[in-house]
């Protein structure tokens, strides 16, 4: 009936299909009631409608800016760092143990501190989430590059590279792989901490259309907030995956 | 023969921590001459290649290299090592045009179709064999037209065929680019196969430094060279490293 690729490809779909179906019908016999959770129709339905108000996209469009502009600053400064101490041993000597250290802290728990700095500003949740984000990205880079075979490096050495040629042609392509898992793991982190910065401190984007949807006891506004952020995660993981299937293309053709 | 030697070790010392790893080395390599140093493993030779390369500082002496002193990578010099080191991100073709600059795809082309693998030249290196890896990176060190070729136990590594392939290619791109080689090995008849002569390091020292006078192509079977190979092999077994703890692994 389907040939191989196309079971490949829908295997993995099976299982939240089953559980949607189950999950519509076991509603419509009341075996679920509204109250404690929404029908999967209900909730595309209140999906649709915030649509059309334009509502949706507006929170969704907020959000998406907020964990792009944290993720772009936390992320250009944690491989910056990781870059240059994997680099400059004087530099790693200075600032790794304290880069570790902070890194010990929960970022989350800043979050009472950051309101007082910050209120409940665009900057609080940017800056939360660029912390969040700046540390599996510094360790990842900063591994990567520790961890670039040495003899690949003498032997670019030997056949007269330096500088820039080196870093480009062997260090950074080298360091590469563990940089991408940095991001991919960091990606996870800049939405879990969007979504608690916005559930406690926001007056706009999906995390607060979730608690203000909350108030007003509207059961599927809050399930379909919470199904826009796996959608949205699962859209991010998968971009960063395009980006090592393109990137470490080297690595599959074995 | 050229008189002046493009290549000369002048009592090179060097320890590593304390512990002496060549204790004076006198080497002159000339024009042309395809030179093997032996010796057992830990005795300093792969360390004396990577000192004329200019990977190594050195304690005391000097290296020159036409009579200059050789402070930093040794330009004119290319390494091919024995795990290959090729460079997993990039094709077989970018692997060998390495370092080259400006309209560097003829020429790289040009030297892999030379060793036999034209067809790979998209390839990434993990899709090769060992000996494939090796042949590529030949290309790679024999496309800069090196003044003097440094192979580090390159076929070490590989099957007893792929070896006799491969010493067979590297004996002739030595001859069809008259290159000058010193090849690192442990294995004696390979060194007497290939080269003009053939040098000993025991404790750190030259111990013996033999003129192969054998007519090319050489052929094992032949008497003479069964009798260089014993002789050389006499000189190694005697001059063991003593204390294994004054041998670094090399």
């Amino acid at each position: 009936m389907f040939n191989r690729v196309w079971r490949e490809k829908l295997i993995p779909w099976m299982i939240p299909m089953i559980i949607l179906g189950l999950w519509q019908i076991l509603s419509m016999n009341g075996m679920i009631p509204a109250t404690i959770l929404p029908s999967p129709i209900a909730v595309i339905q209140s999906g649709a409608e915030l649509t059309a108000s334009g509502e949706l996209i507006d929170h969704i469009t907020i959000s998406l800016g907020r964990a792009l502009t944290g993720f772009l600053i936390g992320g250009f400064l944690g491989f910056l760092f990781g870059l240059f101490n994997g680099l400059f041993k004087p530099l790693d000597l200075l600032l790794d143990t304290s880069i570790q250290m902070l890194r010990n802290i929960p970022h989350l728990a800043l979050l009472p501190l950051v309101i007082l700095w910050f209120g409940i500003d665009e900057v609080s949740k940017v800056f939360l989430v660029a912390l969040g984000v700046l540390f599996p990205i510094y360790i990842n880079t900063y591994h990567g590059i520790k961890t670039v075979d040495k003899g690949l490096i003498e032997m670019g050495k030997a056949y007269g590279l330096k500088g820039y040629s080196l870093f480009f042609q062997v260090i950074l392509p080298g360091a590469l792989s563990s940089i991408l898992v940095g991001i991919r793991y960091a990606l996870g982190v800049m939405w879990t901490t969007l979504i608690v910065a916005e559930t406690i401190a926001a007056n706009s984007g999906i995390g607060y259309m979730a608690m203000n949807a909350r108030e007003f006891m509207q059961m599927d506004v809050i399930v379909l907030s919470i199904l826009i952020y796996s959608l949205l995660g699962k859209l991010s993981d998968w971009i960063a995956k395009l980006f090592e299937k393109k990137w470490l293309m080297w690595k599959q053709l074995s | 023969m050229d008189f002046n030697p493009i290549l000369h070790v002048d009592h090179v010392r060097k320890s590593y921590s304390d512990t002496p790893v060549l204790k004076g080395i006198n080497l002159s390599i000339f024009q042309g001459e395809f030179v093997s140093i032996v010796g057992k493993s830990g005795c300093g030779k792969s360390t004396l290649l990577r000192i004329i390369a200019g990977l190594e500082d050195i304690n005391e002496g000097e290296v020159k290299v036409n009579g200059e002193r050789l402070t930093t990578i040794n330009d004119g010099a290319r390494m091919m090592f024995q795990d290959g080191r090729l460079l997993p991100w990039k094709t077989l073709l970018q692997n060998v045009g390495l370092g080259l600059t400006g309209d560097w795809k003829p020429k790289a082309t040009y030297v892999l179709n030379s060793v036999g693998l034209k067809d790979r030249a998209g390839h990434y290196p993990s899709s090769l064999s060992g000996g494939q890896k090796q042949r590529v990176a030949l290309a790679r060190a024999l496309v800069h037209e090196p003044e003097l070729l440094l192979l580090d136990e390159p076929l070490g590594a590989l099957d007893a065929l792929t070896r006799m392939e491969m010493q067979n290619l590297i004996e002739s791109v030595w001859k069809e680019n008259r290159l000058t080689a010193i090849l690192v090995t442990h294995d004696v008849e390979e060194a007497v196969l290939l080269s003009d002569r053939v040098i000993v390091i025991g404790e750190g020292e030259v111990v013996m430094n033999k003129k192969i006078d054998l007519p090319r192509p050489r052929s094992r079977s032949n008497p003479t060279f069964h009798h260089y190979t014993e002789e050389i092999l006499d000189v190694i077994m005697e001059e063991s490293c003593v204390k294994k703890s004054e041998c670094k692994i090399v």
